[in-house]
């Protein structure tokens, strides 16, 4: 498992590095000026020298070899640096982006917390609530729980969250009197500072319509695939080899068939886990969530073609990272699989 | 077999049918027979004549929907299986009887270890510790024949061969040391070669530990070679029930006259075709108010068609479901 692993980390080094290619030559094709939102009244030479000092002048494979610099050693240094101190910051600049002028990565780290409190329990809680809901829909096929099940997945699959987003707010915020319990704020407020039970309730209350939302999606992804492996293995021959040595149901669903079902529902799942941290473009926007979505969104409008590239490119690496683990968790789960 | 023994095993109008969609499938329709202590039975029968069907029903192992047992008593332990609790019924499956299936590549869970799925009835039936039940699973092994069986308890069932998976399925029948082993065509999925070793292996063991077994089986050369009485079924009735000598000497029904025409010789000029049984099994939309066989038989006669004939006592524990006497060859007065 250890040498299949380092094999794979490996060669996940080249398709890496080829999908950070593809990315920047794309990124460079498109249309789009990082002057075009600077006030009119810049007269063109100006716009010419900004973007010349933006590194706009140097061919294309120059500024590709220049940003894989920064992005895989300059940025690592520095946060080494930062957070170990035992050596200097590097003397370089470090990775910019034209619209805020901050560092990329800062922006990142600061966005981060926002989305992973938002989009990652709205997953865990879909997760949550889905995995039940398969089992038991299953277990119980063609039971009115069963029909309710898949109907609600099947609505959390047709209804898009910038619709079921939308309708939350009209429901909760706005139709909902003021002073009610189950009234909740439709706009998430960043700037709240959790230090006791008060402001802690205010976190959870604005937390709960995206978390809903976004909860709807995946519960009805994973519940469908749950039922799905759940059903295919029920009426294996080892489940009734199970039931004729007499064990209990429970023992027979949650032991015997449950690993069973696990083996697919876990690669999906943890193929799942990088559009975490994609974050929920639409949903960050509905709820005004400044988190990475929302920051990948702006960028894009402004033509900010360092934050873009960055924000794929660790998309990317994430991406191939929980490919890698939801092979190994496979590997985990399933006796019949080894890699060495 | 002692004679006049109590059976352990007592099954009485047993009827199971299928609801499927557009109506009913009448898969066991009435059968009655009984099981002695120490005694190998073999129910013989085409695909699809209620064989398994009936061993599954006696422990409630069909899933329902689309399955329902709507009748009949199995006495097993001064109790009606069919009526116990839930809690009782597992304490039997597994405990009192054990079970072995058809398919070994798919009947052990390939997710856990031989050693899990032979401890899982011991620590449940028998209460026993883990280190306990290592031990015993280790015998187990070792009883059916598995070499090295202590390294091989941590192994998965998809590292065995079919044979030793089998021999796996049989140690975990035979764990808690049940009085009825129910055998639903252990060797059907299994080469000939391997076929004889398992047949062996089993008759050793049944004589060994005494248990009763039911083997199911559609090769008749098996049940000759291993049973001590024999039941023949067809369109889910018992059309005839012999001790093994007498059948195969005196068929009565002509569906096992039939059935016993079907073995090809090995000795003797070649045919030039096997003998056949023209025509299907039926596929009972209701309970049998005719002879299932009558379509196919070849001494059929107008009662056949109007009555479904009862077992007709033929002496020495023999006896036939048909209303034609192949000892007078004339239909019988009852």
């Amino acid at each position: 498992m250890l040498t299949y692993t380092i094999r794979r980390l490996m060669t996940a080094i080249p398709t890496l590095i080829f999908i950070s290619l593809i990315i920047f030559l794309l990124l460079d094709m498109a249309p789009g000026d990082p002057t075009a939102q600077l006030p009119l009244t810049i007269p063109p030479e100006v716009r010419e020298q900004i973007r010349q000092s933006l590194g706009l002048g140097e061919p294309v494979h120059i500024r590709y070899l220049l940003w894989l610099k920064q992005m895989v050693w300059s940025e690592p240094m520095f946060y080494l640096s930062q957070s170990t101190g035992w050596f200097d910051p590097p003397e370089v600049a470090r990775l910019i982006s034209w619209q805020t002028r901050a560092p990329v990565m800062d922006t990142i780290f600061e966005r981060l917390p926002q989305t992973i409190k938002v989009v990652g329990l709205a997953y865990i809680v879909g997760v949550l609530i889905a995995l039940p809901i398969g089992i038991i829909s299953a277990y119980r096929q063609y039971s009115v729980f069963d029909q309710a099940g898949t109907f609600v997945s099947m609505i959390g699959f047709s209804i898009p969250p910038f619709f079921s987003g939308v309708l939350m707010i009209i429901l909760f915020t706005v139709m909902m009197p003021n002073d009610s319990f189950f009234w909740f704020p439709s706009i998430y407020d960043t700037t709240l500072v959790v230090d006791s039970w008060e402001t802690f309730g205010k976190q959870v209350r604005q937390m709960v319509l995206p978390v809903m939302v976004l909860a709807l999606q995946t519960t009805a992804q994973i519940s469908r695939f749950m039922r799905a492996s759940m059903l295919d293995n029920l009426n294996q021959d080892y489940v009734r080899t199970a039931r004729a040595k007499g064990m209990t149901e429970s023992v027979v669903v949650l032991k015997h068939v449950l690993r069973n079902s696990m083996i697919p529902v876990i690669t999906v799942i943890a193929l799942g886990i990088p559009s975490i941290f994609g974050g929920a473009i639409i949903t960050e926007q509905i709820f005004k969530v400044n988190g990475i979505g929302q920051f990948l969104i702006v960028s894009i409008q402004a033509s900010d073609v360092p934050s873009v590239q960055t924000l794929t490119f660790i998309f990317a690496v994430l991406i191939v990272l929980f490919n890698l683990i939801a092979d190994i968790l496979y590997g985990i789960l399933d006796p019949r699989i080894r890699y060495d | 077999m002692p004679d006049g023994a109590q059976p352990v095993l007592d099954v009485r109008d047993l009827k199971t049918i299928f609801k499927i969609r557009g109506g009913e499938v009448h898969a066991v329709n009435n059968v009655s027979f009984d099981l002695k202590p120490g005694e190998l039975l073999g129910v013989v029968g085409e695909s699809g004549s209620g064989k398994s069907v009936t061993m599954m029903s006696l422990l409630g192992l069909l899933p329902s929907p689309p399955a329902d047992v709507q009748n009949g008593t199995v006495t097993f332990d001064g109790e009606d299986l069919l009526k116990v609790d839930p809690e009782t019924l597992r304490t039997v499956r597994g405990g009192k009887i054990g079970f072995v299936f058809q398919d070994p590549m798919t009947s052990l869970n390939p997710v856990y270890n031989v050693g899990m799925q032979i401890m899982e009835p011991l620590r449940k039936h028998m209460g026993m510790s883990k280190k306990a039940a290592t031990v015993r699973a280790k015998e187990l092994l070792e009883l059916v024949g598995i070499p090295d069986a202590e390294r091989r308890l941590k192994d998965y069932p998809h590292q065995f061969s079919g044979g030793m998976r089998q021999r796996v399925m049989i140690a975990i029948a035979l764990a808690c040391d049940p009085k009825v082993l129910v055998a639903d065509e252990p060797t059907t999925a299994l080469d000939v070669t391997i076929q004889a070793q398992i047949l062996e292996l089993m008759k050793e063991l049944q004589e060994r530990l005494g248990m009763a077994v039911i083997w199911i089986t559609h090769d008749l050369g098996v049940v000759a070679g291993i049973a001590d009485r024999v039941l023949v079924m067809y369109g889910g009735q018992i059309v005839e029930q012999a001790p093994t000598r007498s059948l195969f000497k005196n068929p009565q029904h002509p569906y096992t006259r039939a059935l016993l025409k079907t073995v090809p010789r090995v000795t003797g000029g070649r045919e030039d075709r096997l003998a056949i049984i023209e025509g299907q099994p039926p596929i009972l939309g209701a309970q049998p108010t005719a002879c299932p066989f009558r379509d196919r038989c070849d001494v059929a006669f107008d009662r056949c068609s109007q009555e479904n004939p009862q077992r007709f006592d033929v002496g020495d524990g023999h006896d036939a479901a048909c209303f034609f006497d192949a000892m007078t060859g004339a239909p019988r007065n009852a």
